[in-house]
Parts: structure tokens; C-alpha cells; sequence
């Protein structure tokens, strides 16, 4: 039979020991981050020596929206605004394009279009994000320099410098860029940095279920992305006439497709 | 849409990017720019009459110079309400990117600042020096700062001033020059925006600049004037007139050349753009900027240099033209800012702007941003006189 005051001392002397546990140095990390892009993880990152690319394989994509909740997710982007989204397409024989992006495609793309009349010829769906320019235009506005470009190829903006002029916004030609109504700075898709950072792929890279998003290092010969790039299929990019060099390539994109 | 072809890529479905619905720019934006072609357009006048000699503006010149800095002392205004974080604006002086037109504006502005107020204590100088003397306790100490504790008003001094006037004003000009194109530049270097993307954007700027200054110091004059009971000096107004004739006639044909070269040329994004001006901008564009605050102000400009008129009736008809040119220079920014961006970036549609009443950038914020000017200007002429009998008219000469 334990009485009151052992009681209380085995519960005092477990609850420091379980304490214990889970401060005491366990020679490792506790969070296994699994390797999603080679030779980051377990190495110095030399940050002048990388390059990344991004593909969009608009045949692949099903418009199922889970990239964009994912990056909803991952950065609690506020409603009516979009670091990502995926636009419907719908061609029909008379060479009419009809676009629509309802909700930037966050609940997906679960019903046909009812309000077209002609017969379609070709219905398709392009997600959209930022084209990371290797000219950025966005970079060359910033008045204060809070939007730059990172050794490693990535556009990035330091939220603690932005002075939410919008310049940059009108400068995007791909309007991935908007204003944040909470930090009243501006914000945009930055290819999941921090992921890349640790080796891991960008959020929506991850979720994409049918590998419309792909994401990987250049330096890596092995990587997917490698091979499309330096294999024969035509890819293009957005807006090539802007002159701003895109890092975001799409595979099977329609000339119609801005 | 002529074809089939065409139409594939333009203007279907009415396609707007998800993050092109809001426009980012509006109202404070479109007082910016109105407000430093104020500034400039009325420092043209001035410089008219003390670099290039055009006597006839005598009574208007000083008040140009005060009218000016009122103005450009509230240029910044609306772009500290228009700021995300108005509290990091020094972030533009302290860490500006050398790459960005937009860096630019603190330095301009501020140099534009210093320029104009030295022309004005220099052209002021013998009257502040008098000032001083007759005045006592705060007023005596503010002459005696803005006099830099100097009286010497011998001859070779004030020729000394005159010399130093003359080339402050020398690189006023293009200063003032700079400070408006540049700000036409800001639009005019936007690949993305092709309304905006035309090296006449600057150009157009500058002109309309002109134009509204001008226009503000003669319906300025002529109220101010009236509201006194004062005589109102015709030779001074005639000149203006002329001049604001030649710079509108610039103005406006600039403005329709790019209007026309859009449609001429059927380049790039014409569609979009012929849709827009037809379109969202059907009645801000060429109802009201060109009908009616372009046209009317034309055969009014006409018929005041063609006929001969009575002395009341033109100056009448010179405050009605400089009110309606007044307002077709803030539509043309209107429609510029705020048009310019009706436009999605995806070139399949257009968004609406909404103006609201409250909110920073609101339109109350709007009339209380132009009316600070103005009380910049009364406080400003308790302390420099807009006018003394020596230069209230020619005819005092």
C-alpha cells in the first residue's frame, strides 16, 4: 500500500526524470530530415556554387490544387492572395481561349466548365509561380534593395527592409508578387528557400501527385530536372520577350499560354 | 479582333491574374506626380522672368517661386501615405539600390528643395532685409534668420544676388526638368505595363507638368487677385496664356501621338490597350480628358490668340481654361496610374478600381494632401509678401 507522501515523491521524481529526458543531449538530432535534394544535407552549403531549377510539366498536371494548398499552408498566405496558383485553359475550335483561376485553383479543378458554348478542342492546366529571373526586373526597382538575388539564383525579399512601395509589383511581368495586409510588405513565392536550404524539395514540389513540379540542382547530374534540361524536349519559358531569363522553365506549354 | 488568329491570345475570357484584381497604386500615386508637375510647371514661370527675361511676368514671378515650394514641400506627402512601412522611408536615402529609378527621388527632391528655397530668399532678400527693420520680438528673429543676418543691400550686393539668382535658377531648370521626367521615367521604365512601357512617358510628363503649373499660377493669381479687390495685370496674363498654349499644344499632341503610334504600330499589346482606352477608360480617356479637357481648352486657347477681347472677358475665359486644364492633367495621371493598371499582366483582361472615402489613401486624404499646399502658401505669404507695389503690376515699373 503506497502512502500520500511516496506518492507525491514518485511522481515528483518522474516528472523530473522525464524531464530530464528530454533536455539531456541524446548525441544526435532528435528530427530526421529526410534527403530530398542531393548533396545539401550533411555538407557546408557553398552558396556560389549552386544553381537550381524549376520545371513545370504542364501535360502532367491534373489542376487537383494541392500545390496550392500546400503553399497556403506552409506560409499562411492570406486569402485573396497568391505565392502560387494554377490557371484552367480551355481551347476550343474556333481557336477562343477561355482562362479562369477561381480561388488561385485552391479547391481544385473538380468540375468542367459549363458556360462555353463551343465544342473543346483543348483544355489544360499551368501552375504559376515565380520565375526566379536571372534579370530580374523586380530586383532592379527595389529602391531600398530589401528585393535581391541571392548568390545561389533565388529572388528573395527581406521582409525587415521592404518599405511596401510596390514597385516591384508592377514591375513583375508574371504578377507573382503582392502585398502582405499584415506585415504591409510585399511577398512572393521564393521556391521554398528555407526547404532548399535543409535539402528538403519546395512544399509544392513535395505534394504534387503527379510530378508536374519538379525541382532540383544543376549540379547534380543525376537530378531529374538535369536531364530534361539538357535532353532534346522543347521547353520554354514565360514572357521571353521581357528579356528577364526565367529559372522556371515549362515542358508542354501552348503557345497561348502568358 | 480581326481573326480567329488574333483573338487565340487576346481578350476572351476576361482573364485577370489572381494578384492583379487589387491595384496597388492609386490615388496618392496619382497626386504625386500632379503635385511635382504643379511645383514645376510654376517654377518655369519664374525662371521665364528671372533667366530668360520675359518682363511681363513680373507680377506673377515671386508668387510662382512661394506657389513652388507650398507644393514641393508636400511632394513626399502622398508617397509616406501610399508606403506599405511610411516609417522606413529613410530606408530610400540610407540604403537606396543604385539600379532602381526610384531611388532616385530623395536626392532629386531633396537638391530641388534646397535650389528653390535659396532662389527664394535670394529674390526676397531686399524685402526680408526691410521686414527685419520694421519688425519686432518672433518676427524680427525669423527675418533675421531667413536674412542670414545680412542688411547690406548696397548696390554691388544686390548685383551679387541678382548674379547668384540667375544661376540658381540656371540650375533649376534642370533640375526641375529632372525632377519631372524622372518621375515620368518611374512609369515609362516598366517593361511589364504596356501603357506605361514608351519612352515618351517622360516627355508627356513634362509637358503636362508645364501645363498645370502654369495653369494654377494663373487661375491662382487671377482668384487671389479678385478675392483681394486688386487690379489684375492683363500683359502679365496674356504672356501666360501664350506660354500655356505652346506648352498644351506640346502636351497634347504628345499624349495622341502615343495613343496613335499604339494603334498605328498594332505591336506587342495593342489589343489590350486599344480595349482599355476603349473600354474601362472609355469616358475618363476620351470623354473627359480629350473631349472635354483637351478640346475645349483648344478652341478657348484659339479664340483668346485669334480674336481681340475685352480685358474682363479674357481674363474670365483665362481662369476657365486654366480650371479645366488644371483637371485634364489630373485626369491624364488618372488614367495613366490607375488606368495603366486596369490592365492584367496576363493580357486577357481588366480589373476595376473603386475609390474609397476613408483610408489613407481615400479620396478624403486626397483633399486634405491639396489642401495642405495652400495653407503652406497663406503661412508662407504672412512671411515673404506675395506682392508689394513695386511688382504688383508692369505698370509700376
Amino acid at each position: 500500500m503506497i502512502n500520500r507522501r511516496s506518492f507525491i515523491k514518485n511522481v515528483l521524481n518522474g516528472t523530473i526524470a522525464g524531464s530530464l529526458y528530454l533536455v539531456w543531449p541524446m548525441g544526435g538530432s532528435s528530427l530526421e530530415i529526410p534527403e530530398q535534394i542531393p548533396g545539401i544535407q550533411g555538407k557546408d552549403y557553398d552558396i556560389l556554387h549552386q544553381e537550381f531549377a524549376f520545371i513545370v510539366d504542364i501535360t502532367q498536371c491534373i489542376g487537383c490544387g494541392s500545390c496550392c494548398v500546400a503553399d497556403k499552408r506552409e506560409y499562411h498566405v492570406p486569402d485573396g492572395h497568391y505565392r502560387t496558383w494554377v490557371e484552367r485553359y480551355v481551347k476550343g475550335f474556333s481557336d477562343e481561349i477561355y482562362v479562369d483561376c477561381p480561388n488561385g485553383g485552391l479547391d481544385g479543378y473538380q468540375h468542367p466548365r459549363t458556360d462555353i458554348d463551343e465544342k473543346t478542342r483543348d483544355t489544360f492546366f499551368v501552375p504559376k509561380l515565380c520565375n526566379m529571373c536571372k534579370e530580374a526586373p523586380c530586383v532592379q526597382v527595389c529602391p531600398v534593395g530589401a528585393t535581391f538575388k541571392s548568390p545561389d539564383g533565388f529572388v528573395l525579399v527581406d521582409e525587415k527592409r521592404c518599405v511596401g512601395c510596390a514597385y516591384c509589383i508592377q514591375a513583375c511581368p508574371y504578377s507573382v508578387r503582392f502585398i502582405n495586409p499584415h506585415t504591409r510588405v510585399v511577398e512572393k513565392c521564393t521556391w521554398c528557400y528555407q526547404r532548399v536550404r535543409k535539402g528538403l524539395l519546395p512544399a509544392c514540389v513535395q505534394v504534387c501527385p503527379t510530378g508536374a513540379r519538379k525541382f532540383g540542382s544543376m549540379k547534380d547530374e543525376t537530378s531529374e530536372v538535369y536531364e530534361i534540361l539538357k535532353g532534346p524536349g522543347v521547353l520554354t519559358v514565360l514572357r521571353k520577350e521581357m528579356g528577364t531569363f526565367p529559372a522556371l522553365y515549362y515542358k508542354g506549354a501552348r503557345r497561348e499560354v502568358i | 479582333m480581326d481573326s480567329a488568329h488574333s483573338s487565340a491570345v487576346m481578350l476572351v475570357s476576361n482573364f485577370v491574374f489572381p494578384n492583379d484584381l487589387h491595384v496597388h497604386w492609386s490615388m496618392m500615386i496619382v497626386l504625386y506626380p500632379y503635385i511635382t508637375g504643379l511645383v514645376d510647371g510654376a517654377f518655369i514661370i519664374a525662371a521665364l522672368y528671372y533667366l530668360f527675361d520675359i518682363k511681363s511676368l513680373r507680377p506673377v514671378a515671386r508668387f510662382s517661386l512661394l506657389f513652388a515650394l507650398a507644393f514641393l514641400c508636400c511632394a513626399t506627402l502622398p508617397l509616406l501615405l501610399h508606403l506599405g512601412r511610411p516609417e522606413r522611408n529613410l530606408n530610400m536615402l540610407l540604403t537606396p539600390s543604385p539600379s532602381s529609378a526610384m531611388a532616385g527621388f530623395g536626392y532629386i527632391y531633396a537638391v530641388s528643395m534646397g535650389v528653390l528655397t535659396f532662389i527664394v530668399l535670394f529674390v526676397y532678400r531686399p524685402d526680408l532685409v526691410e521686414l527685419r527693420a520694421t519688425s519686432k520680438g518672433l518676427r524680427h528673429l525669423i527675418y533675421r534668420t531667413l536674412t542670414f543676418d545680412s542688411i547690406d543691400l548696397s548696390p554691388s550686393a544686390l548685383e551679387l544676388d541678382r548674379k547668384i539668382i540667375r544661376f540658381l535658377v540656371g540650375i533649376g531648370i534642370p533640375i526641375a526638368v529632372v525632377l519631372h521626367g524622372y518621375v515620368g521615367f518611374i512609369f515609362g521604365g516598366v517593361k511589364a505595363n504596356p501603357t506605361w512601357s514608351t519612352p515618351l512617358m517622360p516627355v508627356i510628363f513634362l509637358f503636362s507638368a508645364c501645363v498645370s503649373g502654369i495653369s494654377a499660377i494663373i487661375l491662382a493669381y487671377i482668384v487671389i487677385r479678385k478675392f483681394k479687390g486688386r487690379s489684375i495685370d492683363h500683359g502679365c496674363i496674356k504672356t501666360c496664356i501664350k506660354i500655356l498654349t505652346l506648352f498644351f499644344i506640346m502636351a497634347f499632341a504628345f499624349e495622341m501621338l502615343e495613343v496613335f503610334s499604339h494603334s498605328y504600330l498594332k505591336s506587342g499589346y495593342h489589343h489590350m490597350v486599344e480595349g482599355l482606352l476603349n473600354g474601362p477608360l472609355a469616358a475618363s480617356f476620351w470623354l473627359w480628358q480629350v473631349k472635354i479637357c483637351s478640346v475645349i481648352p483648344l478652341l478657348l486657347l484659339g479664340a483668346m490668340g485669334f480674336f481681340h477681347m475685352e480685358r474682363y472677358l479674357y481674363n474670365f475665359l483665362a481662369a476657365i481654361v486654366s480650371a479645366i486644364l488644371l483637371l485634364q492633367v489630373l485626369i491624364m495621371r488618372w488614367n495613366v496610374v490607375i488606368g495603366g493598371q486596369l490592365m492584367s499582366k496576363s493580357a486577357r483582361g481588366y480589373t476595376e478600381f473603386h475609390p474609397e472615402w476613408l483610408g489613407k489613401e481615400g479620396i478624403l486624404s486626397v483633399i486634405l494632401v491639396m489642401a495642405i499646399p495652400f495653407i503652406i502658401l497663406f503661412v508662407l505669404g504672412r512671411i515673404f509678401p506675395l506682392w508689394t507695389p513695386d511688382n504688383e503690376t508692369n505698370d509700376h515699373k
